[in-house]
This record gives C-alpha cells, sequence and structure tokens, in this order.
C-alpha cells in the first residue's frame, strides 16, 4: 500500500505528535507514505473568504505535484483533506473553474487532470483499507479499560460525500472498539471546535469548545480522539483559558487517534509525541491500562 | 450576531445590499457545513457564506470583525513562505488587531514553546516563486466572488 502523502503545516510543529505517531504507526501496518516533495499550505479557510480562484489555485499546486506514478493523495488534516478534495472535485464538475486553475498552474510550469488524484483522509484509509482483522491482528496491548470520545469535528465528515455518516460518523467508533476500548456515544461528535474562530470572537470558540469538553466528561471519557490539528489544538492547548473563561475545570486529555493506535500496537509513547499535549494524557493511559502496558514492549 | 443566517438570506432576497454587505453574521460563520448538509432545499449555505465575505471584503464593508485581517495575514504570510506561519500570525495579526488577546495568549503561546510546538522561524519551500506566479495570475484572471 503507497500513498502520496500530505502533511499539512500544522504537522510540522504544533501536531508534531500527530506527524509522528502517523509514520510510526503506517510503518508498522505497512503503509507506505511517500511525502508530497515541497508541497504548500492549503490556505485553510483563509484564502477561500478572499478569493476563490486564487484559493483553489493555492491548493491546485499540490493536486499537480503529486508524483505521477501514485494516484491517492493521504491527508491526516481535515481543512487540508476538504480543500485538496473540494479543488478536486470543482475541477471535475465545472469545467469553467478548470480551465481557470489550470492556467494559473501553467504560469508556474505545471497542470493538472481533474479526477487524477483520489484525496483521502487517513481514517478512511487505516478504516477501510486495512480493515478490521489486519488491525486486530497487530494489537498488542488492548485498550480494554479505557473510555474515548471519538471526536469527528467537521470537516472530515462534511460536506461532500465522503466515507462516513456526516452527522452521526461511526468509523472511529468501530475502529477503537476492535482494539478493545470502550467507545462512548456522546451527541456532539460531530460538531464544530470553532475553527480559527478562537483568533476572532473568544466568546463563540470557547462556547463551543466548552460544549465538546462538557458533553466528553458527561458521558464519563477518559480522553478524547482527534482526527484534525485544529481540533486538538483548541480542546487541548485552549482548555485553560476555557477554564478560566467559565470557571471550570476540565482536565481532558485530548490525543490524535493515531496516537492512541500506536498504544495498541505496542509503540512506544515517546515516537507517539505523547507529552506534547498540554493537558497530559499518558497519566490516564498507564492508570487505565497499567496491565497490558507492563507487559508491551515493542 | 446582528442577523441569524434565515434574516441574512431574507435580506438578500430583498435586495438590501448594504445591510447584507455590512452585517457580522457570515462572520460567525465556523465552515462546518452542518447547515450545508442538512439544508432540505440542498442550498449551498456555507459556499454563500464565503461568497459574501469576499464581496463584504471587496467592498470594503467588512468592519464589525477582525477576521479579513486575520485572513489578509495568513495568507500573505503563505504567499511569503509557502506555508503557514503560526508565529507570524500570533504576532502580527494579534498584537495589531487584539492586543488584548495577545497578552492573554503570553502564557499559554510560552506553554506551547516549551512543548515544542511553536516555531519561532518559518519554513520555506524550495519553490515559493512558482507558487507566487500562480497566485498572481489567479489574481490577474480575477475570481473573486
Amino acid at each position: 500500500m503507497k500513498y502520496a502523502y500530505y502533511p499539512g503545516c500544522s504537522l510540522e510543529c504544533n501536531a508534531a505528535a500527530y506527524d509522528m505517531s502517523v509514520r510510526a504507526v503506517a510503518d508498522l501496518l505497512g503503509i507506505r507514505l511517500v511525502e508530497l516533495d515541497d508541497w504548500n499550505c492549503c490556505g485553510a479557510t483563509e484564502y477561500f473568504s478572499q478569493d476563490e480562484l486564487v484559493a483553489c489555485a493555492v491548493i491546485a499546486r499540490n493536486l499537480a505535484i503529486v508524483d505521477p506514478q501514485l494516484d491517492q493523495l493521504v491527508a491526516p488534516c481535515a481543512a487540508c483533506y476538504l480543500n485538496l478534495k473540494k479543488t478536486d472535485k470543482l475541477m471535475a464538475e465545472n469545467p469553467e473553474m478548470n480551465a481557470k486553475i489550470n492556467e494559473c498552474l501553467a504560469a508556474g510550469g505545471l497542470r493538472y487532470r481533474a479526477g487524477r488524484v483520489r484525496v483521502r483522509h487517513l481514517l478512511d484509509v487505516i478504516y477501510t483499507d486495512l480493515g478490521e482483522t489486519a488491525l486486530r491482528d497487530k494489537v498488542v496491548r488492548p485498550l480494554t479499560g479505557l473510555r474515548v470520545a471519538p471526536y469527528y469535528g467537521c470537516q472530515v465528515v462534511r460536506p461532500l460525500d465522503g466515507f462516513d455518516d456526516t452527522e452521526y460518523p461511526m468509523k472511529m467508533d468501530e475502529l477503537f472498539t476492535w482494539l478493545g476500548a470502550e467507545v462512548v456515544d456522546y451527541p456532539v461528535k460531530a460538531h464544530c471546535c470553532g475553527g480559527h474562530q478562537t483568533q476572532i470572537s473568544e466568546p463563540q470558540a470557547f462556547e463551543l469548545i466548552r460544549r465538546l469538553l462538557d458533553s466528553a466528561v458527561e458521558y464519563h471519557a477518559d480522553l478524547i480522539l482527534c482526527v484534525c490539528p485544529m481540533c486538538q489544538l483548541n480542546l487541548d492547548a485552549y482548555q485553560g483559558r476555557v477554564n478560566s473563561f467559565f470557571g471550570t475545570d476540565f482536565k481532558m486529555p485530548i490525543v490524535y487517534f493515531t496516537q492512541l493506535l500506536g498504544v495498541a500496537f505496542g509503540i512506544d509513547m515517546r515516537k507517539l509525541g505523547f507529552g506534547k499535549e498540554l493537558v497530559r494524557a499518558e497519566p490516564v493511559i498507564r492508570a487505565k491500562l497499567s496491565g497490558a502496558l507492563a507487559t508491551g514492549t515493542k | 450576531m446582528q442577523y441569524t443566517p434565515r434574516t441574512l438570506f431574507a435580506l438578500i432576497n430583498a435586495d438590501k445590499r448594504e445591510e447584507v454587505l455590512t452585517a457580522n453574521t457570515m462572520w460567525y460563520c465556523v465552515s462546518c457545513y452542518l447547515c450545508t448538509t442538512r439544508c432540505p432545499q440542498n442550498i449551498p449555505i456555507t459556499e454563500i457564506m464565503y461568497a459574501l465575505k469576499r464581496m463584504a471584503i471587496r467592498e470594503k464593508l467588512a468592519k464589525e470583525t477582525p477576521a479579513p485581517a486575520l485572513a489578509k495575514t495568513f495568507t500573505d504570510l503563505v504567499e511569503r513562505y509557502g506555508r503557514s506561519y503560526e508565529f507570524g500570525i500570533a504576532t502580527l495579526y494579534l498584537a495589531l488587531n487584539k492586543p488584548l488577546s495577545a497578552l492573554k495568549m503570553g502564557p499559554m503561546g510560552l506553554s506551547m514553546f516549551t512543548k515544542g510546538r511553536l516555531n519561532i522561524l518559518p519554513t520555506k519551500i524550495r519553490n515559493v516563486d512558482q507558487l507566487r506566479a500562480i497566485v498572481e495570475k489567479a489574481r490577474e484572471i480575477g475570481g473573486v466572488s
């Protein structure tokens, strides 16, 4: 299994734990990720609020530089995934935009044929292309005893015809059930984390973050699992600010789904980037999985 | 929020152009697409919100929000380096537009730095000139809304 890999800017530093755990888990599962050479930022939501053509052209450069030998591009970030997929779809369905975007790419000596690259989110690749049997086979430390709240957020499941339900996604729930975890069925798993609103309107963003944390606590989750660096940043790094704003006392660890996959597969927690989260996850994981962790030495 | 999305769309239908474009409603949109996937009439509400943001910026009517400044700071840095530059955004955008927030961000920024999650220096791609040529062409052709 070989895929082009688009890490996205967050994974270079603020979400380094995601990148580390993605690479470690992919290695163990035999998924070959070939990082796109000299990829550029997808622009997140910031170009789309200024100029649609510039937004698409910037994104399309990444599609155009995918190795011609590869036909699938994997993104671990929800915003990158949506942008890449949305642009490819727009080019396939809108001949005028397709021509304009290619005219822009030509200014950089590039071109892209819509539909050539299939854009996938990493969760989809692990769930679909590996599947239950292959994943269960790799488990050396079952996650039994750990209550996890899978958090999908917005842009992995919406708005395009994706790999999961747009409002009640289940793929990550199933995945972690295979690994022995107790999965919390809480009602806000596909609600928004506030995205960039932390920079624009704190009261709005903090309320969205509070609702998610509150719901996970209400359902007795030990930790929240993320599939997007923006979600992890908002829920983890802003948790202290949210606590001061509302007078709450949340201490909810927020980790990437690949980090916990790595734990189940017996990968060293340091290699999975644990310790980079502001609300520490390791103590609760060690407490709940004490027996299993003690024997895992891989 | 000045108007709910429903009221905003009613104002569009009533041709209240200035009321619509000066409203802060679209700037509260987090692009979560929940409305888009739920709408029984298949109206691409999130995309309309984006289009309203673009029109408001182009016509210089977006005044009630720092969001256009954030967008501009973000994309200027992308065009300079080819990658997003979080520390640059924090310093340039927050210090200029929301100094109070910048102060409150201090301790969090320090924690992020200590955990190795905040790069002080930007990463630059090799072919940033190629990216700039593409962006320049896109601006020249024009595709604002």
